[in-house]
């Protein structure tokens, strides 16, 4: 049990994906701009973070070590991904239009980011099991949906705040995804798995 | 060597397969017909159906501002309407549009029965269907179904047809909103 809570504190402070892997710094940067649609990415790619590991635990467990086939997981995990998130987004779309507002343009968005692919090889990587693997990319998307959140709250502050002519828009964005980074930097040693 | 090469085409084509009929299926399966932002758009038109936006009816109109039309266009909704669609579609309000016509009280179109003449000319022009009546015959205007859109007033050849204003009373009473712009942080959310 204390393994699995270490799990998760581990990939959402410890090792954050964004903050420490440098993984998803692509939405990182780019829908940090309002607080709402941050919001709207994070619910997303916690859906699909954690769909992603499961589908692919199964999919390398039950298709390609049995064949003998460890090679293919690249390429088979991005298929299975992207098959499923399709998927989803069909009958999301079909069944709860409330909800396809919400997760609706970020689901196709996410599919073909950096970390989803990560938490898929990183799963394989560290023989995680099942349980793991789910908690593991649970863990990735809550740190990602936690840096996002916090990094997009600090941007509409910036956004209003009297930066000079020079810093202003991206460059004061990227300076604080540095300090925040460093921050995070401080988590290392808290939990080591 | 081969043998696993064989494998592993075979197995990445059976799962490209299985997956495209998959997606195929779900795209039939699942279609959504209609546009839901079209239904949101339209729930909150007037459905006067009078076409002073240039559309034939506020359906199609609804059709236009989901493909980025302007939602000042609109007079029987007035400035109700263009609030309720700047919030949905997340733009700026803009003032209603003056080509289209100015915001009026709501009002019902009333027959003078004894000059009706029965040609169901108005019948014919009434997008709602709120006229009753027959050729040669007295016709009416079903009061709760008009939308007082004035169609039917071009039409009638006698001119027995009057727009009457409807008086407020306790049933169609609405409140009216205070002028914005008298609280301070109003102005400065307005400036910024």
């Amino acid at each position: 049990m204390s393994e699995y809570l270490l799990i998760l504190v581990s990939t959402i402070l410890v090792n954050n994906f964004v903050l420490v892997q440098f993984l998803g710094l692509c939405p990182f940067m780019g829908v940090s701009g309002k607080l709402e649609t941050a919001m709207g990415m994070s619910l997303a790619t916690t859906f699909v973070l954690t769909l992603a590991s499961v589908c692919s635990y199964l999919a390398y467990t039950y298709l390609l070590e049995p064949l003998d086939l460890a090679f293919l997981k690249t390429i088979t995990f991005i298929l299975v991904i992207a098959v499923v998130v399709q998927f989803t987004e069909m009958v999301v779309r079909k069944t709860s239009p409330l909800l396809y507002r919400v997760l609706g343009i970020f689901l196709p968005l996410i599919t073909t980011n950096c970390a989803v692919l990560g938490v898929a090889l990183l799963n394989v990587n560290k023989n995680n099991n099942f349980i793991e693997s789910v908690l593991y990319g649970f863990g990735a998307a809550a740190g990602f949906s936690l840096v996002l959140v916090l990094f997009a709250a600090m941007r509409e502050r910036i956004a209003v705040a009297d930066v000079p002519v020079a810093f202003q828009g991206a460059a004061i964005g990227m300076i604080t995804a540095g300090l925040m980074s460093l921050a995070f930097l401080g988590f290392t040693g808290l939990v080591s798995v | 060597m081969w043998t696993s090469i064989l494998i592993a085409v075979v197995v990445l084509l059976v799962l490209a397969v299985v997956f495209g009929g998959l997606l195929g299926f779900a795209s039939e399966r699942f279609k959504v017909e209609g546009n839901p932002l079209v239904e949101q758009i339209d729930s909150m038109l007037p459905q006067t159906q009078c076409g002073q936006c240039g559309f034939p009816g506020c359906r199609p109109y609804a059709e236009s501002i989901a493909n980025g039309d302007a939602i000042n266009k609109c007079p029987p909704g007035g400035e109700t309407t263009i609030k309720a669609l700047a919030d949905l579609l997340d733009i700026e309000p803009q003032p209603l549009d003056a080509e289209h016509g100015v915001e009026q009280a709501k009002r019902v179109a009333v027959i003078r029965e004894d000059e009706c003449i029965g040609c169901t000319k108005c019948i014919q022009a009434c997008p709602v269907d709120a006229i009753l009546g027959a050729a040669k015959q007295m016709h009416t205007v079903i009061e709760s179904e008009c939308t007082g859109c004035d169609l039917c007033l071009d039409p009638c050849p006698v001119d027995c047809i009057d727009m009457i204003t409807i008086e407020p009373d306790i049933r169609n009473w609405t409140w009216t909103p205070p002028k914005s712009g008298i609280i301070a942080t109003d102005r400065a959310g307005a400036g910024a």
